[in-house]
């Protein structure tokens, strides 16, 4: 668990450096994503205690959201004003992504159920 | 003994140690409730949670500043946490090598749709450029969002929120949106959640199955990249 936590903090530091020398406008945890996926590969395989670690973390993962989500608190005013367009635009545009991702993903799947 | 209470009030009121257990507490009596609702959509765990502590800090007067001063513990995990999804999308790799052009075309086009039709319907309906322009990376995971925001000119605090929403509400439609147009697949729905709905979307997959969440991560991370390099330049071109 400490070791698993240790490599998780550690891809995510690589990952800030990283950044920061190229200036890309990616983020640090991303790049941190990327670059222990590619090792992973190098490796051939995962480490139980890191699979049970990533588990644990992901199985919660709605919780993190939960500090940022609570800020709406601080844009009541503005969500007063314009509340309309911003429920219409954020419930059409998402429903629209959600199914033309699906869509586009069925039409060209080659080994997929459907 | 009230002002032994008052007094004691004075000092956790501004220890992280209250507002961490209050999100814990919270998040915990949400999932609570969600189980109670049968898991139903309208009871989203993340909804609750917020609605409940943003209710406490009204009532006791608390800033959110101050809420945030012990929850950022909280959200500090969000970091470690989007790297360890890469365990999961190593796990189906061969799914998705098998797929990579159909995945790649799904994202592509998912992530413009998501972009410019939130933009478009807010200009529509008359919102402000800043609302707009926060609006544009809904879809993408909070961190990447909020630093894309503020080169596009829309504010970052106001983009974080709105991301956390899009999240809420995608998770909240999608399974019926799903049943509605017949996508049954765990790779195509899993694309789909990651894609419009980041993390929230993605821990919704990963309670479907292993492979639904494997896929929201890779469309989760890769909308990221991609959004965060392709609104700046589309931001620039949009007629203002």
């Amino acid at each position: 668990m400490l070791g698993a936590l240790t490599v998780l903090l550690l891809f995510q530091l690589a990952g800030e450096v990283l950044m920061q020398l190229l200036g890309w406008p990616v983020p640090g945890p991303v790049m941190g994503m990327a670059l222990l996926f590619v090792f992973l590969l190098l490796r051939g395989e995962a480490p139980a205690s890191l699979r049970q670690s990533a588990q644990g973390l992901l199985q919660h993962l709605s919780l993190l959201f939960v500090p940022a989500g609570a800020g709406v608190m601080l844009h009541f005013a503005r969500l007063g004003e314009e509340w309309l367009a911003i429920v219409l635009a954020l419930l059409v545009s998402t429903a629209l992504a959600l199914l033309v991702t699906a869509l586009v993903f069925r039409a060209l799947a080659t080994d997929d159920e459907n | 003994m009230t002002r032994e209470l008052a007094s004691i009030w004075v000092y956790l009121a501004t220890s992280p140690l209250l507002w961490l257990t209050v999100t814990l507490l919270a998040y915990q009596a949400a999932l609570w409730l969600y189980r109670r609702a049968r898991q139903s959509a309208l009871a989203n765990p993340v909804a609750v949670a917020v609605a409940l502590i943003i209710a406490l800090l009204l009532a006791t007067g608390t800033a959110y500043e101050t809420y945030f001063a012990g929850a950022q513990f909280v959200h500090f995990l969000l970091g470690p946490a989007t790297v360890a999804l890469a365990v999961p999308l190593y796990a189906q790799w061969p799914r998705l090598k098998r797929n990579a052009r159909a995945v790649l075309a799904a994202l592509f086009c998912g992530s413009l749709t998501a972009i410019v039709s939130a933009v478009a319907i807010a200009r529509l309906l008359g919102a402000s450029e800043a609302t707009q322009w926060s609006l544009a990376p809904k879809s993408v995971t909070t961190p990447i969002a909020m630093g894309i925001a503020e080169k596009i000119g829309g504010l970052p605090s106001l983009t974080a929120v709105l991301v956390v929403t899009t999240g809420i509400l995608g998770a909240m439609i999608a399974p019926a949106l799903f049943r509605r147009i017949g996508v049954r697949s765990e790779a195509g729905r899993g694309l789909a959640l990651g894609l419009a709905a980041h993390g929230i979307g993605t821990a919704r997959a990963f309670q479907s199955s292993e492979t639904t969440g494997a896929f929201a991560a890779l469309a989760m991370g890769l909308n990221g990249l991609l959004t965060a390099l392709v609104l700046p330049l589309l931001a620039g071109r949009l007629p203002g």
